[in-house]
């Protein structure tokens, strides 16, 4: 919470030679993307060959079937007979492809969605700078929607428009090397140009998408900032801000449409200067060069070749947004988890309440472009070694910044020190398997967000293999009733309107914040944790939760060792051992009483406070 | 449910919409969509002219065609050079004209934002908001792209058309099968895309919804290990998402080679025919070659049609979402009295009643879920609406819906100016709602609120912000400098802003920051702490020397001690203003020289804090939960 925020992730840059290296090492990563890939590039081939067949028809007709003054009817037969059983045979052979294609993607993106969703839940970033959350998510849906996208439209012309380009120059080959090379000279102005127009569609896009950015975060704070706006009369100067942000992007996407459209244009413009060329050619070759089928035949293949071109344009711009959204979900799933599962090889806790050392344990955040693992950022725990007994009560306190919250998430694993280590039991935390440190040691947070469910599936959580959304079944309804009962929530419960199967709403927002700690105590109850660590909630509940919450804590804190993060100094009052923390040093330890009685730092916090209790 | 005209005639009126309010852009799209289709034509009956009078009788007849070739050629150029016109005029005024209409109505949007009451901006979620921005005026004038085409592609066929009956009618008859076959095709096609596309966004809503859940809880999970069970749930809606996009490329599988092969079957029956009609000296082979040309054109516009309805129920979605907004009534009206007054002012609040409009559930609703329903109402899909709301709405003098558990009733209580009063009581007892109608964010239904005995509904909008301002809890601040953000435009020297940081206890970590005042915080001050905000947002009211100061739980996330620091600054200022303080923790309750004590939207008690603590035991029982050793405190302060 007073963390500085952590390595954020690269912002997206713009396309260049890294989009090489972006898809390759996408490609490493999602290896199913290539299964059966050259099947369906030579499907692909098949596909783009038929849409020659019919220009190849056309010419054998005009010059064999409608040669002289005779028509043959039964060339012309044979001739379109082959043609349309080609047509058909392309048009299977594409939509099997556009299936393989499409299944072969999807398949790939989901599994690269799914693994991202499971990395970020390793990243500490995820839990400490809640403001990153959303771009988190967006890693995980749009960016690969991004992806999806693109694949489902752009790859799919990108494929077949080569194999047209590839078809069409190879037929135009086999008629007349001489007419091709005609084509192909006047196409290469054209691609000179699609080059000077690429590099300038880039950047007006670049800006068109900056200017979008722009122009959200203006109406985000009309929306959300409104009671302000109205409150100090601003109006004026917040829409002034935005029109000037509506406009600028405006201006910005008629840029970038006016560029696109002067392309499209010039392609037209070279289509028919290709055509003409051909046909000046062609002529002055003269018959002992090149047939009438054979120019006439041209004159559609031309076509066939300015299209692959301007289809290949729009395909690149179009994929500079995906390459890009790819590499932002790549770079997620570069960033090393700051904590890792020692898996097979750790240890298990043996059951019981168990000791904990902290022993000269420093900590230290990264800067910005750090990862955690060679954290630079000043000091915020410094040599802390301290011992908490099985079963102790242990009140945590210190200003905002202290270091106090630091140190419960050294105590849960949910950061490891960067120098010194904790050990429990004995053993090195970083040394536990997950399975046993996680069903041992729980920690219930300030702020606890529930799931949109209902109480009996939200407590079931904190149940081994509990699925917040299933239906629960008896044995499991049981254990959570007992659970709210031990807790002395029974009459909680049934003022409830629905008793255990009262919906939360979203996020738990149905219910009001101390009822969703009583939620969240109870989940840590039915977990059953030999270390609880309980981050004080500041937010005040009307007085009867109040009673509840205390009363719960109270059931929660027999035979298990609890360390609470205090907010309040009335916990601190009744712990048996008080540490107190000031700029990131374990500056005193002791009874609360004692404590008061050496009028140091804890003395002056408790002054501070009794102060602030007073009554006017 | 109301009856709703058929998506046609809504979709109608959104295309009428557009080529309303941007007559001129598409003016110029569909002259150019006009000439391009005209020049398209052009080049099939050049290159059919230029095959009988140049290439055949130079390549077959050995004849010497002269400059005949070059004149070919120069005619061929110029028909693509002004078709490259057309392509030009037609993608330039789509574009215009969609981000005209698009920039025109965020302007109106967010005009009406700014106008709208407080209550209206209540009933809405942000997300909401942001789309009707955003997403929805994009969808609505997405149709602006095709429009100017589709426009052209009509008198294109009609062009073609005329041109094959003149030419063959016997040739023109394949025409005549083959393009109503392929709007069959499409027709039949579009729905199901239409369905399968619909369906798979509804999977990609639910894919993010357990995104953003599972990443908000992520504390709780990680804690409780149960990672991996959060990326099964994840995995099993993501496989849904999968099979969903699948199945709708697998219907644009068959879709797309169809469409694509059945012009290029018509081409090959035409030169069949053709042959035959050659073979009769009804035709030369020339006029085939035409014709065939022609009918490769046919398939373009049919295709501009498919795109254009597979735009419309989204463009539908879109605009109906945004005329809510501008459709939406009620606006702050402003009086005229002005006022030069300096210090606290009396403030009397003289039987307010004010109640909370009901929530509304269909506003919260997705563009998304709309289009699904949209689809869903013409398609096979069936719409599923919950209604969870089965009590029988209280309806307030406009008709509005109006919450009976949430605001204020019949409230009195005055304020002598310079004195600080706080207003106390249990979460939801109405004390926001006062504070609210402080600064006149929400006008009274019954009752005034007077400040130096003026109805604040009297007050000219800017004497109304100058005399009474509200800080909020939720601290908001804008994406601007420190600077910015305290003077929100006032024209006000750095010094006095100094002193309002001081006041509000933000001196020293402003000082401390990279660039002082000139910092910028970042977007929603993302790089200050809860507490900072704070006390940036409290600044921003004391520069302003408000005459009436309301706190609205304003230091809540600032320490106790600096929060002591802060009233006592509050307290010392030359000119005090009067101060009303919705707080909880004792430390700000214990500034106020009088306590409103407020429950279930009513005023219980009114009076010191010692005596209501005396005197009212719910009073006594609230306070005392919010701390403890009262005993202990009363013996220091003693």
């Amino acid at each position: 919470m007073n963390a500085p925020a952590p390595a954020a992730p690269p912002e997206p840059q713009p396309v260049d030679d890294g989009a090489w290296r972006t898809i390759v090492h996408g490609l490493s990563l999602n290896p199913e993307l290539r299964d059966g890939l050259l099947g369906t590039l030579l499907l692909a081939l098949a596909a783009t060959a038929g849409r020659v067949v019919v220009p190849i028809v056309i010419q054998q007709v005009v010059d064999r079937g409608l040669a002289g003054s005779s028509v043959d009817l039964d060339a012309v037969a044979r001739f379109v007979l082959a043609g349309a059983v080609a047509v058909v045979v392309t048009g299977v052979t594409s939509s099997i492809m556009n299936r393989r294609l499409a299944t072969v993607v999807e398949t790939a993106l989901s599994n690269l969605r799914v693994r991202a969703f499971r990395h970020v839940h390793d990243l500490s970033m995820l839990h400490q700078a809640a403001q990153q959350r959303g771009q988190m998510v967006s890693r995980v849906t749009s960016d690969i929607d991004e992806i999806s996208r693109f694949m489902s439209w752009g790859g799919l012309n990108l494929v077949t428009s080569s194999g047209q380009l590839v078809v069409a120059t190879g037929v135009m080959l086999v008629y007349s090397w001489r007419l091709t090379l005609v084509v192909l000279l006047v196409f290469v102005p054209f691609v000179l140009a699609a080059r000077w127009f690429q590099v300038r569609l880039d950047v007006a896009y670049r800006d068109v998408r900056q200017k979008v950015g722009d122009l959200l975060s203006v109406v985000a704070e009309t929306v959300v900032g409104a009671p302000v706006v109205r409150a100090y009369g601003i109006e004026e100067r917040t829409q002034e801000r935005l029109d000037e942000r509506i406009e600028a992007h405006r201006a910005a996407a008629v840029r970038a449409g006016t560029l696109s459209s002067s392309f499209s244009g010039t392609g037209e413009l070279f289509g028919a200067m290709a055509t003409g060329a051909v046909v000046v050619v062609g002529v002055l070759l003269g018959v002992d060069d090149v047939s009438a089928g054979t120019v006439v035949a041209f004159l559609f293949l031309v076509s066939l070749f300015v299209d692959p071109v301007n289809i290949a344009m729009e395909v690149v711009n179009e994929g500079q947004t995906a390459v890009a959204g790819w590499r932002r979900v790549l770079d997620v799933l570069d960033v090393a988890p700051d904590v890792a599962d020692p898996g097979p090889d750790g240890h298990d806790l043996p059951d019981g309440a168990l000791p904990v050392v902290f022993d000269a344990v420093d900590f230290r955040y990264p800067l910005p472009g750090e990862v955690q693992a060679e954290a630079s950022g000043p000091l915020v725990l410094r040599d802390v070694t301290v011992t908490l007994e099985p079963e102790s009560k242990v009140a945590v306190v210190g200003e905002t910044g202290s270091g106090k919250t630091t140190f419960a998430k050294l105590l849960t694993r949910l950061m490891d020190p960067t120098g010194g280590q904790v050990l429990i039991g004995g053993v090195p935390l970083t040394g536990v398997r997950f399975a046993s440190l996680r069903r041992r040691v729980v920690m219930v947070p300030q702020e606890d967000v529930l799931f949109d469910g209902t109480i009996v599936q939200n407590v079931a959580m904190g149940l081994s293999g509990g699925d917040p959304t299933s239906a629960p079944s008896q044995r499991v309804r049981d254990v959570v009733r007992g659970a709210l009962e031990e807790l002395g929530l029974a009459d909680w419960l049934d003022e409830l309107p629905d008793g255990l199967d009262t919906r939360v709403g979203e996020r738990g927002l149905a219910m009001s914040a101390g009822e969703r700690q009583l939620v969240a105590l109870a989940r840590a109850h039915v977990a059953d944790p030999d270390l609880l660590v309980l981050d004080e909630a500041t937010s005040a509940v009307d007085p009867a939760t109040e009673v509840r919450l205390q009363r719960a804590l109270a059931g929660l804190a027999q035979g298990r060792t609890v360390v609470t993060i205090a907010h309040r100094l009335s916990t601190a009052e009744q712990a048996e051992l008080v540490l107190v923390f000031d700029d990131g040093v374990l500056v005193e330890r002791g009874a609360h009483a004692e404590l008061v009685a050496q009028g140091g730092v804890y003395g002056r916090l408790h002054a501070s406070w009794v102060s602030g209790q007073v009554s006017g | 449910m109301i009856e709703q005209p058929s998506l046609t005639r809504r979709g109608l009126r959104v295309i009428g919409i557009s080529l309303r309010r941007a007559p001129k852009p598409f003016a110029y799209g569909v002259g150019g969509a006009l000439l391009f289709a005209g020049m398209t034509v052009l080049s099939a009956v050049v290159l059919g002219r230029v095959t009988d009078r140049v290439i055949t009788p130079a390549l077959e007849d050995g004849l010497d065609v002269g400059d005949d070739l070059w004149i070919a050629f120069a005619v061929i150029v110029a028909v693509g050079l002004f078709k490259g016109a057309g392509v030009v005029g037609r993608r330039l005024g789509a574009y215009v004209a969609q981000y005209k209409l698009q920039s025109d109505h965020r302007r109106v949007i967010t005009r009406r934002y700014l106008e709208l009451p407080t209550e209206w901006h209540r009933r809405h979620s942000t997300g909401e908001l942001m789309s009707n921005a955003n997403a929805d005026v994009e969808a609505a004038f997405f149709v602006a792209a095709p429009l100017p085409m589709s426009i052209a592609a009509t008198a294109l066929l009609g062009i073609t058309a005329v041109l094959l009956v003149v030419a063959d009618p016997l040739l023109a008859a394949i025409g005549f099968v083959v393009g109503p076959t392929m709007a069959a095709v499409n027709a039949y096609f579009a729905r199901r895309m239409r369905l399968a596309a619909s369906q798979a966004q509804q999977s990609r809503a639910d894919v993010s919804e357990i995104a953003h859940e599972s990443f908000d809880a992520a504390l709780v999970i990680k804690t409780m290990g149960r990672e991996d069970a959060e990326a099964a749930r994840f995995g099993a809606e993501s496989e849904r998402l999968r099979d969903r996009m699948v199945r709708f490329a697998t219907v644009r599988a068959r879709f797309d080679p169809i469409m694509e092969a059945l012009p290029n079957l018509a081409i090959l029956a035409v030169l069949y025919v053709g042959a035959v009609r050659v073979q009769a000296g009804a035709l030369t082979p020339g006029d085939l070659v035409q014709f065939a040309y022609l009918f490769r054109l046919v398939a373009l516009p049919i295709r501009v049609f498919g795109w254009l309805l597979g735009e419309l129920p989204r463009a539908i979605v879109g605009w109906e979402r945004i005329e809510r907004v501008l459709d939406a009534t009620g606006r702050t009206e402003y009086g005229s009295r002005t006022s030069d007054g300096q210090g606290g002012v009396p403030v009397a609040v003289d039987g307010v009643t004010y109640r909370h409009p009901a929530q509304r559930l269909p506003d919260s609703e997705t563009a998304d879920d709309e289009l699904a329903a949209l689809l869903g109402a013409e398609g096979d899909a069936p719409a599923v609406h919950v209604q969870p709301h089965e009590r029988a709405p209280r309806l307030d003098a406009d008709g509005e819906e109006v919450d009976e558990t949430r605001g204020v009733r019949d409230v009195h209580f005055d304020v002598e100016p310079g004195r600080t009063i706080a207003v106390v009581g249990p979460t939801g007892s109405g004390k926001s709602t006062v504070a609210q109608l402080l600064v006149r964010l929400v006008d009274p239904q019954e009752g005034q609120v007077r400040v130096d005995d003026v109805d604040l509904r009297e007050l000219e909008r800017a004497t109304l912000a100058g005399t009474a301002a509200i800080v909020f809890q939720d601290a908001f601040v804008f994406d601007d400098s420190v600077r910015g953000n305290v003077t929100l435009g006032l024209d006000v020297d750095d010094d006095a802003v100094w002193e309002s940081l001081r006041l509000a206890g933000a001196e020293g970590f402003v000082a401390s920051l990279p660039d002082g005042l000139d910092t910028r915080v970042g977007e929603r001050g993302a790089s200050l702490s809860g507490g900072q905000r704070q006390r940036v947002a409290l600044a921003r009211a004391l520069v302003r020397h408000p005459r009436l100061l309301v706190l609205d739980d304003a230091t809540s996330a600032v320490d106790p001690a600096v929060e002591a620091e802060i009233l006592a600054n509050l307290r010392g200022a030359a000119l005090p203003s009067t101060v009303v303080i919705v707080a909880y923790r004792n430390g700000s309750i214990a500034l106020a020289d009088e306590v409103v004590f407020v429950d279930r939207g009513e005023v219980v008690a009114h009076g010191t804090h010692e005596r209501l603590r005396a005197e009212v035991p719910a009073y006594e029982a609230l306070v005392s939960a919010y701390e403890t050793p009262a005993d202990e405190a009363a013996e220091v302060r003693r």
